[in-house]
């Protein structure tokens, strides 16, 4: 039994959340909706772990669904990348589960939670789902399947804003979805297949073909537009900002995380290497990163609500994330999948944070934030913690990125990116001090509301996020092991 | 315990006291006595060691490999352990001292000072004993964020607008010029052990040590190399305990070890004695010993012409070490003692006027020796040792420096020497003068009815002012120490 259930996981990963949902819509109610999120984000956890050791002690693994043999049927691909984005997924999954009830409940009317639920679930199938396929065009599907419950979710956000963020996300997100199954359908095209392991094969013999370029620029696009790559990320900052907090928290770790695998996963294992040649891609999107990171880092210091001002430092992180892409060598590439990691654990802290403030003082602007520091200390503790990070002080995941980030440029010989991701860092202390200050030096006003610090079962899932900042900024043996593992998999052309 | 042991000890100690310190918040007397015995442990770990380096030994841990081939190590070698004998032994004078002060001026949250501070001293020891340059540079940053907190320590505007500066110079030269300068160091030579001779002969030449030099300079913002310097005036906002130990001693010494380090074991002084295109550190120190000279000269606040002469005071060592005479690296190692101990008695005679008599300004002190003659006497043997008169330690380290800058016949060297020396003495004699021998001109000030300033105060000026003289007379240790780090 156990032995053909370990078999099925790559399976279970994905089917269970996706059953799970309409659980919730035929319980209606609230908290056991939330149970059922919470266990079933727990199990993912689980069996992202299992995969990865899996992964570790035998290598890749194939998973035919229902049996029917690649590259007709859909195959479940997971090796070391994959397992890696999924253990990423999951964890921030999960430990936004235990931090959600409280949050939720002051933040979502009571006749909508249990819809949350439900279509926080999609999300997470949808984008463990993008991870596991190998196959693009099923890919697609999971791409509208996390895309369309996102919508959602952010619509749910208190405010009427919300509502035109989301609208907003939804056009330009399916613009973004319509294009990348444009670039699928040239590929299949020309190659008849839509595999990825197949098309890798059959790709480079119509490599030079006009046609496979197009589609190359289509996909590039179209999944720039779902990670935020500067200047299709307009939809970001807003969304994030309006969206209810746990969603934000979630969001910001996994989405545009799974978007950049999906970019790694499409040029490295499908394209190969080689396709830079024919069209320098990679050169393209060096320049748009570099752009990225100094303006919208820029762009974050004149900020006033402080989710906004996270949303545009995604924007520019998620930038040090192409710009290692765009070295196209082992260090790069370690570079940028240790920050898929790293980001994820900094951000899901410091919106988590962001959530606990506006649970407490229903807003997130700085000059409310003020004088937080005395009556939240612990909460504003783990946010200079997880700032530290952002910043990419040592002894945190922050600083790990960046040396990979800049190791890889120096080997490259392209000093100025390795002084302009150090000038976006500079900028990052400048926007992330505008906060502390607030919180720290200012008083709060005398008429304010007493208020105490956030429960329990908030701050822990904060604390957990950010003693995993700090403990794999000093133990990097994981994420290294997994993002060089993973990067010389891409650069070798293994699939 | 094995000289390993006393290694991590000597780290951990100052972070299990903060610990204590913290939990003894409500109990400020308990509070200070855990701050007195984990100074004085600390120190008796880090003296532990000194039979054992000055045997030859160079006792070394390694705590863990934070990037493939790249562990956090500590590893003490005489200018370590020279510099961690100082910081340690200067936190036992500094925290009597703090006890007087803090409690003599109502300071507010002491436990978050006590806190932060013990957390900086062992940074500040982390510094001294990091095995290589990534050990060194998170220590480096570490020391920079906890004292953050001891800077603003008011909470006024001011203070706020102060620990900017401090932050925003001491943060963008470490990330955007020092940590550059470290990948590229990592990415030559495949290495960032500090060796003796050097690690970077052979594996980078010409225009580019130049560059790597400069990236290395600059990027050790805490040396305070102008134009780099003006986060040290700016931290003069804190508790004058702050000024003392950590903008006197811990953190600016931590600047200039870091530079002779980086001369002495990353860069090799034989190798950079053969670049042709370094010398320019040489002049670049020699401008900022004379130019702060001139700056402190007009400082009216006491406490700032003190930060000057620190920032001159730093490019001595800078420039001692930039000759790349073994006799004026000797003296570079000298001066990092000698002046630790003279510059931290000045300060706390700042702290202690403030004290007793609320002044801070040079112009209000005449007659102020005759109502506190220990601080006053304290303060001018200090004095004497900033202007390298004997028999004080300062005489000791300025002389090796010029013996060395003469055995290379570096004269624009020897000329600075001089031309600050004059200026060192125009800048103090004046104070020591008026506070003797002008009548005091302030009868209706409030506060003219004073004497001097709290016990534990007093103890300690008087305490690091003997050291003063003590060096001189006994300078066995740090000459054996600082012989061993030129290799004799």
């Amino acid at each position: 039994m156990s032995v053909s259930l370990s078999a099925h996981l790559p399976a279970i990963q994905v089917v269970l959340p996706l059953i799970s949902a309409p659980l919730c819509v035929l319980f209606r109610r609230n908290g056991a909706s939330w149970l059922i999120a919470l266990i079933v984000s727990w199990l993912s956890l689980g069996i992202s772990i299992l995969l990865l050791e899996q992964v570790i002690a035998n290598g890749p693994i194939s998973y035919l669904l229902g049996s029917w043999a690649a590259p007709w049927g859909i195959e479940y691909k997971v090796d070391m990348l994959s397992a890696f984005v999924m253990l990423i997924v999951t964890s921030v999954g999960s430990i936004s589960m235990i931090f959600a009830p409280n949050s939720v409940n002051s933040e979502i009317p009571g006749d909508r939670i249990y819809l949350f639920y439900t279509m926080y679930l999609l999300t997470f199938a949808g984008l463990l789902g993008i991870t596991i396929t190998g196959d693009a065009f099923n890919l697609f599907v999971f791409l509208e399947i996390s895309s369309l419950s996102s919508y959602v979710l952010i619509s749910l956000g208190a405010e009427r804003n919300a509502l035109t963020a989301a609208f907003r996300y939804l056009i330009l997100g399916t613009v973004g979805a319509t294009f990348y199954i444009i670039g699928v359908g040239l590929m299949y095209q020309m190659t008849g297949t839509l595999n990825m392991t197949d098309l890798a094969m059959r790709l480079p013999a119509v490599a030079e073909t006009r046609t496979i370029l197009v589609a190359l620029g289509f996909v590039t696009v179209g999944i720039g537009l779902k990670l935020g790559l500067f200047p299709v990320h307009v939809w970001l900052p807003n969304a994030y900002a309006y969206a209810p907090s746990v969603v934000t928290a979630f969001l910001a770790a996994t989405a545009t995380k799974v978007a950049v695998y999906t970019l790694l996963r499409i040029y490295f294992t499908v394209f190969g290497t080689k396709i830079f040649a024919a069209l320098p891609i990679d050169e393209f999107l060096l320049i748009l990163s570099l752009i990225a990171i100094v303006s919208m880092s820029a762009v974050a210091i004149f900020q006033n609500n402080v989710k906004r001002l996270l949303a545009y430092s995604s924007v520019a992180q998620v930038g040090y994330m192409i710009i290692g892409i765009s070295m196209v060598s082992v260090t790069g590439l370690t570079a940028t999948i240790l920050h898929l990691f790293n980001h994820a654990m900094i951000k899901g802290a410091l919106f988590l944070v962001l959530a606990a403030v506006f649970f407490r003082i229903k807003s997130v602007k700085i000059e409310h934030m003020a004088g937080l520091g005395k009556v939240m200390p612990y909460s504003m503790a783990a946010f200079v913690l997880a700032g530290f990070s952002l910043i990419g002080v040592p002894l945190t995941v922050g600083f790990v990125s960046k040396w990979y980030l800049i190791l890889g440029a120096l080997e490259k010989g392209w000093w100025p990116v390795a002084g302009l991701v150090l000038i976006s860092s500079l900028l990052a202390v400048i926007y992330f001090w505008k906060v502390i200050e607030a919180i720290y030096f200012k008083t709060r006003p005398q008429d304010a509301a007493i208020i105490h610090e956030v429960p329990i079962t908030m701050l822990v899932p904060m604390w957990l996020l950010v003693g995993a900042n700090i403990y794999f900024g000093i133990n990097t043996e994981l994420s290294v092991g997994a993002a060089s593992a993973a990067a010389k998999m891409l650069i070798g052309g293994a699939p | 315990m094995s000289a390993e042991n006393y290694i991590l000890w000597a780290i951990a100690v100052p972070l299990i006291g903060s610990i204590g310190i913290l939990l003894a918040g409500k109990a400020p007397n308990i509070r200070e006595t855990i701050t007195l015995i984990t100074a004085v442990v600390m120190f008796t770990m880090v003296g532990a060691l000194i039979h054992t380096v000055v045997g030859g030994g160079r006792p070394s841990v390694t705590l863990l490999e934070i990037f493939p081939g790249l562990d956090i190590t500590f590893t003490v070698e005489p200018l370590g352990m020279l510099f961690g004998l100082v910081a340690s032994g200067l936190w036992i004078v500094n925290s009597i001292y703090s006890i007087g002060y803090m409690r003599g001026n109502n300071e507010k949250n002491q436990t978050r000072f006590y806190f932060f501070f013990a957390i900086a001293l062992a940074s500040a020891v982390g510094v001294a004993f990091a095995g290589n340059m990534l050990t060194l540079f998170i220590c480096y940053e570490v020391l920079t964020l906890c004292t953050f907190p001891l800077v603003t320590h008011s909470g006024k505007p001011e203070a706020m607008k102060s620990g900017r500066t401090y932050l925003g110079i001491l943060l963008s030269t470490s990330i955007g010029l020092q940590l550059l300068a470290i990948i590229w160091t990592w990415h030559a030579t495949g290495t960032l052990d500090f060796k003796a001779g050097g690690i970077l002969d052979g594996k980078v030449s010409g225009i580019a040590v130049s560059i790597l030099l400069f990236l290395y300079m600059y990027g050790i913002g805490k040396a305070a190399l102008m134009p780099i310097h003006r986060w040290l005036p700016a931290a003069m906002v804190a508790p004058t305990p702050v000024s003392a130990l950590l903008h006197a001693v811990a953190v600016v010494k931590a600047g200039v070890f870091t530079v002779v380090k980086v001369i002495v074991y990353i860069f090799g002084y034989e190798f950079l004695a053969n670049s042709l295109t370094t010398n320019w550190l040489v002049y670049v120190a020699g401008f900022t010993i004379l130019a702060a000279s001139i700056v402190a000269l007009r400082q009216d606040n006491l406490k700032r012409r003190l930060a000057y002469s620190t920032i001159s005071q730093l490019s001595y060592v800078i420039m001692a070490a930039a000759i790349l005479a073994p006799l004026s690296v000797m003296g570079a190692v000298l001066h990092i003692a000698a002046h630790a101990v003279g510059k931290i008695t000045l300060f706390f005679a700042a702290g202690s006027i403030y004290t007793a008599a609320h002044k801070t300004e040079v112009s209000q002190l005449n007659g102020i020796g005759r109502k506190m003659p220990w601080t006053m006497g304290a303060f001018a043997i200090a004095s004497f040792s900033m202007i390298g008169v004997p028999p004080t330690a300062g005489f000791l380290s300025k002389w090796y420096i010029l013996m060395g800058a003469l055995e290379v016949e570096h004269y624009f060297a020897i000329g600075v020497i001089i031309i600050s020396t004059l200026l060192n003495a125009g800048y103090f004699m004046p104070i020591i003068y008026n506070a003797f021998f002008k009548e005091a001109d302030d009868k209706n000030y409030p506060h003219a009815d004073h004497g001097e300033a709290p016990l534990p105060v007093v103890i300690a000026l008087t305490a690091t002012a003997i050291g003063t003289v003590l060096l001189f007379f006994f300078s066995g240790l740090p000459l054996e120490l600082a012989h061993q780090v030129v290799g004799k």
